[in-house]
């Protein structure tokens, strides 16, 4: 048979070897468009910003609004909740990163690195485990050992700062990208 | 399915019909003529118990498609509106619902039973690593099919089910991000599972089919887990199985029809009567009972990608059993020694179970819960890969008897009457 070039497989085995590829790539271009629809269209991740007004949480409290679908925990801290989230040391947590938004990669876990304004804690209200939310804890009905909050679902325990203390969750709550327009309203986003 | 045929059509039509499509010929062959050890006992009795209640979850859930609504602003409606509005919607949704309970009952009775006769042993291994497969497919849809009410438990739920992909190295949030369409649980999530919960079954079916005719190959394992060895060891299935199976099920669906009538929110929970709310974690988020042994393995380990990973080993661990039991002798019944590590497994896995169902500080006898899920979950995994393989080789089994036959029968009667 013309072309036929000793081992290196005759015209025939070259077409056998080209149909076969082209046919995987054309059920993987089949298959693309199946598998994706199931991502988020552009709709959803076509995100908003909010607005928060903030001047009615009063300290020691917290407020949860909705935010991209996820709920956004406000809290006003005490000075003591301060306090005893400052006392920490960072090396000595579970996750030492800031997991601030607004912040590099990897910023340390400092109480300044999780609140821009001591006074104010915003969070995702995610639990970094499962995705439920946590419980907040107050003087009244505390939640965990660590002042913060303490998710039921799995038993994670997070400090006023919204850190991982104990507990199956890996990472500490995110910290959200967002700027105070005036000491009683927030943007997130 | 195998074998010989010993269909010997008798009309004309018959006839016609067997030299085209010999369905007729199928169906003699599996469900009339096939032999069958003479000695199943009651627990042999739920693989057709579990076939009536994937039929039952069909039906019902053909019927209540008609009515719901996949969407999160009116899914909860629409199943209150089954409940209240639509005619003998009560009945039709409480029989799903408790179907689906009645159905992994059944499939728990059906796997332990295969465990103590052993019946994953040589030559039925493909029999039941399909049947794991069949196990696994009926946790994701009855996954699927909770999330559908669209309550407080069926969102969170889904969101805890969901985050476990995220515990995956590098692609887990890309994964978890997949499965919602969207950056949460949300009406994107709701209309996909809708849709596989409507799929699931249908393969599950095609699945079963595989089961059976892989069970064809063999024949039944039996309570003395010895194999046929004559005529006179079977009888055929028909009439003599089909009447065991048909009493036994009529005493199943009389248990069925208890809960559907008398308790039917007793496998529920309350808080799957408020309309999911993704801001309120309710304060116990709790799987159906189903699932609790496996869900007491996750929350045991304080570590969120090795929780995940104990927890689908568990399952997985039962693809491997076939290989892992290096026992010549089948059934427990001649095993005195693997007899009791196996009930001890089956009392261990309702601890599990209670685990599960309790808070995650929750505490028995002064002992925290945890501790006694962490030692469970350590047996649960020692069973399967310490104690098969190990007492398969020490152990010495009881004599088995020469036939099933002689062991029913008496040795006077074994021999050949004829």
């Amino acid at each position: 048979m013309a072309g036929t070039t000793g081992d290196a497989g005759t015209r025939r085995d070259f077409l056998y070897v080209a149909s076969g590829a082209m046919g995987a790539v054309g059920v993987a271009a089949v298959a693309w468009p199946l598998i994706d629809q199931m991502n988020p269209s552009a709709a959803a991740l076509a995100l908003g910003t909010s607005e928060i007004d903030i001047a009615s949480i009063q300290p020691g409290q917290q407020i949860v609004f909705k935010h991209r679908g996820l709920p956004l925990f406000v809290r006003r801290r005490t000075p003591a909740e301060i306090e005893s989230a400052r006392a920490v040391d960072v090396n000595s947590l579970p996750d030492p990163l800031a997991r601030n938004a607004a912040l590099p990669d990897n910023a340390p876990a400092t109480d300044a690195s999780r609140a821009a304004r001591p006074e104010w804690l915003v969070l995702i209200g995610v639990c970094t485990h499962l995705g439920c939310t946590p419980a907040v804890s107050t003087p009244q009905q505390p939640q965990g050992e660590y002042g913060g909050w303490l998710c039921h679902c799995h038993g994670s325990a997070y400090d006023t700062a919204g850190r991982i203390r104990k507990g199956p969750a890996p990472t500490n709550l995110a910290v959200p990208a967002y700027t105070f327009m005036s000491d009683t309203r927030i943007k997130v986003g | 399915m195998s074998g010989p045929s010993t269909y010997n059509p008798k009309s004309g039509i018959e006839k016609w019909i067997d030299s085209r499509l010999p369905l007729p010929r199928l169906m003699h062959d599996t469900m009339s003529t096939f032999p069958t050890p003479r000695n199943l006992n009651i627990w042999y009795t739920f693989g057709g118990i579990l076939t009536f209640c994937l039929a039952v979850q069909i039906v019902t859930g053909i019927v209540l498609a008609m009515h719901y609504v996949a969407s999160a602003n009116l899914a909860f409606g629409s199943v209150e509106a089954i409940m209240r509005d639509v005619n003998y919607g009560w009945l039709i949704r409480y029989v799903h619902a408790n179907g689906a309970s009645m159905f992994f009952l059944a499939v728990y009775i059906h796997m332990f039973r295969g465990l103590y006769y052993g019946s994953y042993k040589a030559p039925r291994e493909l029999i039941w690593i399909i049947g794991v497969l069949i196990y696994l497919l009926m946790t994701a849809t009855a996954f699927f099919g909770y999330v559908l009410p669209w309550g407080q438990m069926s969102f969170w739920g889904a969101t805890v089910i969901t985050n476990m992909f995220s515990a995956v190295p590098v692609v887990g949030q890309a994964i978890a991000t997949w499965l919602w369409g969207d950056f949460a649980v949300g009406d994107a999530t709701l209309n996909r599972f809708f849709s596989l919960h409507y799929l699931l079954p249908f393969i599950i079916a095609g699945v079963v089919g595989l089961h059976i005719w892989a069970l064809h190959v063999p024949g039944n394992n039996n309570p003395l887990g010895i194999d046929v060895k004559s005529p006179q060891d079977t009888l055929p299935f028909h009439p003599y199985y089909t009447v065991k199976d048909a009493f036994y099920l009529v005493c199943f669906v009389i248990l069925f029809a208890g809960f559907v009538f008398y308790e039917p929110d007793f496998f529920g929970n309350p808080d799957n009567y408020q309309p999911a709310n993704p801001l309120v974690t309710p304060p116990e988020i709790v799987p159906e009972w189903y699932l609790l042994p496996f869900y007491a393995m996750l929350r045991s380990v304080p570590d969120k990608l090795l929780g995940v990973i104990v927890m689908a080993g568990a399952i997985l661990t039962l693809v491997f059993i076939p290989w892992l039991d290096t026992s010549r002798v089948r059934s427990c019944r001649f095993r005195p020694l693997m007899k009791q590590f196996f009930w001890a497994f089956t009392v261990v896995c309702v601890i599990l179970g209670y685990c599960g169902a309790q808070s995650v500080e929750a505490t028995a006898f002064g002992i925290p819960l945890v501790w006694v899920a962490r030692i469970a979950t350590l047996y649960y995994f020692a069973y399967f890969w310490l104690i098969m393989p190990i007492v398969g080789l020490i152990e010495t089994p009881k004599k088995l008897p020469a036939s099933i036959a002689q062991s029913v029968l008496g040795d006077s009667a074994a021999k050949p009457a004829e």
